[in-house]
């Protein structure tokens, strides 16, 4: 019996099937880049080569990081980034229109059975959509550019299975804190992770997306989770073109001695790890003294159009308290314009929100807008590094939206159920 | 000869290439690296020395200025515990040798931090400058051999063009 990861390799590799071990070499149906690790990373490779990209109309180019514009040197990256775009006669260009993890999958990119790689750790995102999508560096990247193809050492599949039904006001986040608890940063072992069981399926498409997203998180090539009918209204509502045989990629039956790691949604708590790593998490009632500066509701894992509305469940009719700070950060310019016209932007700023641009924003801690000299934040996002979103000695907490939003409010760290009851 | 640099926790990729100098050229940045963990690293660092780490070596992001800053600084080598997957491609692309320790081996007590170290890269041995004491490091596969021969990806790639 073969896996989903199985299934995708073989067909991009042009086998019948491949097994775990094997190295092959893929064809890839999809390269997303971002303006830092894309274009001023692999123009001087490709001219290096004498090289175009292999196939415009199969790369995607986003800008991301360096968003807002605020540096003559940031400003030049961004000139390199459409002067390239345009030279390579790249269609698929968004600028500044939010995350690359999340602009791709809304504008119709993905679906299932694709084969893909992007220049982001966080490119296990598209595994949400049926796809076998991975991180890789820059100049790999040019690689794959200048050739169409990359080496791939076939992946077991580890299997985090989720049975059982979330209770009010956990998360996907939560499930995904958990998880990195139990099997650890390298748990993954650069292998293909999947997500099955009643409890994944119940989520909704964005909510899916946390959970691939975060696969990088456990140290896993890809996140994969398998289609279903969610999967290709999602699709379809953004515009992307559904394969007919999608639903010989609904492969999730764990192969026989495989690593399944069973967990139970319905005993699942809100979630917070500790500085500095995702896998330093306990209930967040462990957390209930802790105070903090900075609410963070932002990045790809976080600021999704289900985050800011579970953030405003939270924020509705209630006020942050004196002293912390709320910056929220939309993932895309699409899911916040669909916020707005929800009235969930107004609830945040009524609560006291401040707002960022559509892009990485503090997480990938590029810009002027960081984390100063021992600042504690609480934050959606998904790694809490040493230093990753400013100085050396501000400290990151992770948790879901719901949480970050109650905790804004209590003003210590708290589990958002006990601020809903009242 | 060269120095031995023992990390015994896990390295990330934001405090070898920290984010908010992603944006200056390669030398700047590199002034940055381990700043977070290791500030007299990056001064004191020289070429030909060894980076020896534990788990999941390299974890987080893409960026392969994590495995070029250390390139730049002069590390001719990487052997760690485990790698993060994306860092170890990155390492190898870029021409930088990473090496793992073999599976359930102990690193003999007398590798510190400071040690001098001579590496066989032919026989992927580290050996203890002057006292008999060496780790034989796993082989790496013959095609990720052959990148490292031809000086990483890059020169990989121009080779293969050239032959067509």
């Amino acid at each position: 019996m073969t896996t989903l990861a199985q299934k995708i390799i073989a067909n991009a590799c042009k086998k019948s099937d491949v097994a775990p071990g094997e190295v092959v070499v893929c064809k890839v149906d999809l390269a997303m880049i971002h303006d830092s690790g894309g274009p001023r990373r692999v123009k001087p490779i490709l001219e290096k080569l004498n090289r175009k990209v292999w196939d415009a109309e199969k790369v995607v180019v986003v800008t991301d990081h360096y968003v807002p514009i605020e540096s003559e040197e940031t400003r030049a990256i961004h000139e390199l980034t459409k002067k390239w775009v345009l030279n390579q006669d790249i269609q698929n260009f968004y600028d500044q229109q939010g995350i690359c993890h999340v602009v791709v999958p809304e504008k119709g990119h993905l679906k299932p059975g694709m084969f893909c790689v992007g220049g982001d750790s966080h490119s296990p995102t598209g595994g949400a959509f049926g796809a076998y999508m991975f991180g890789i560096g820059a100049t790999e990247m040019a690689g794959v550019l200048a050739t169409g193809e990359i080496w791939l050492k076939v992946p077991k599949t580890i299997f985090i299975k989720w049975k059982g039904k979330l209770n009010n006001l956990v998360t996907a986040k939560d499930m995904m804190l958990a998880t990195c608890r139990k099997i650890g940063m390298g748990g993954g072992q650069y292998q293909a992770i999947q997500y099955i069981g009643e409890a994944i399926y119940d989520l909704s498409v964005q909510d899916r997306m946390t959970l691939s997203n975060m696969a990088a998180e456990l140290g896993a090539q890809t996140g994969l989770i398998a289609p279903d009918d969610k999967t290709i209204d999602y699709i379809k509502s953004s515009g992307g073109l559904v394969p007919e045989n999608w639903k010989s990629f609904r492969l999730d039956e764990p192969t026989s001695g495989a690593n399944v790691n069973e967990f139970d949604a319905s005993t699942l708590s809100p979630q917070i790890a500790a500085p500095h790593s995702p896998e330093n998490s306990e209930n967040a009632d462990e957390f209930s003294n802790t105070v903090f500066d900075v609410a963070y509701i932002g990045a790809c894992t976080g600021a999704k159009y289900v985050d800011l509305a579970a953030a405003a469940s939270v924020l509705k009719g209630r006020k942050i308290a004196s002293g912390i700070s709320l910056k929220v950060a939309p993932a895309s310019l699409k899911d916040e314009k669909q916020a707005l016209e929800d009235g969930i932007l107004k609830i945040l700023q009524d609560a006291g929100a401040e707002f960022l641009p559509n892009s990485c924003g503090i997480c990938a801690g590029y810009g002027k807008e960081r984390l100063a000299e021992g600042q504690v934040c609480l934050s959606s996002t998904a790694r809490n590094f040493q230093g990753r979103m400013g100085a050396p000695t501000s400290e990151v907490y992770l948790a879901s939206p719901y949480t970050v939003a109650a905790s804004a409010v209590v003003g210590k760290m708290t589990d958002p159920r006990k601020l809903m009851v009242n | 000869m060269s120095r031995l640099w023992l990390f015994e926790e896990t390295i990330n990729t934001d405090v070898l290439a920290p984010g908010f100098y992603m944006k200056s050229p390669l030398a700047e940045l590199s002034q940055h690296c381990l700043e977070a963990v290791r500030p007299e690293f990056a001064s004191k660092v020289k070429k030909g020395d060894v980076l020896l780490a534990g788990d999941n070596m390299g974890v987080g992001s893409s960026r392969e200025q994590a495995a070029e800053v250390l390139k730049f600084l002069g590390i001719s080598c990487i052997i760690a515990k485990s790698f993060a997957g994306i860092f170890y491609r990155n390492a190898i692309n870029l021409g930088l040798p990473a090496f793992l320790l073999p599976k359930d081996s102990q690193l003999p007590k007398e590798f510190v931090d400071g040690s001098s170290v001579v590496f066989d890269f032919e026989n992927s041995i580290l050996f203890l400058e002057g006292s008999g004491i060496q780790i034989n490091l796993d082989p790496l596969p013959a095609f990720l051999q052959e990148l490292i021969n031809d000086g990483g990806l890059v020169p990989h790639l121009e080779k293969r063009f050239d032959e067509k």
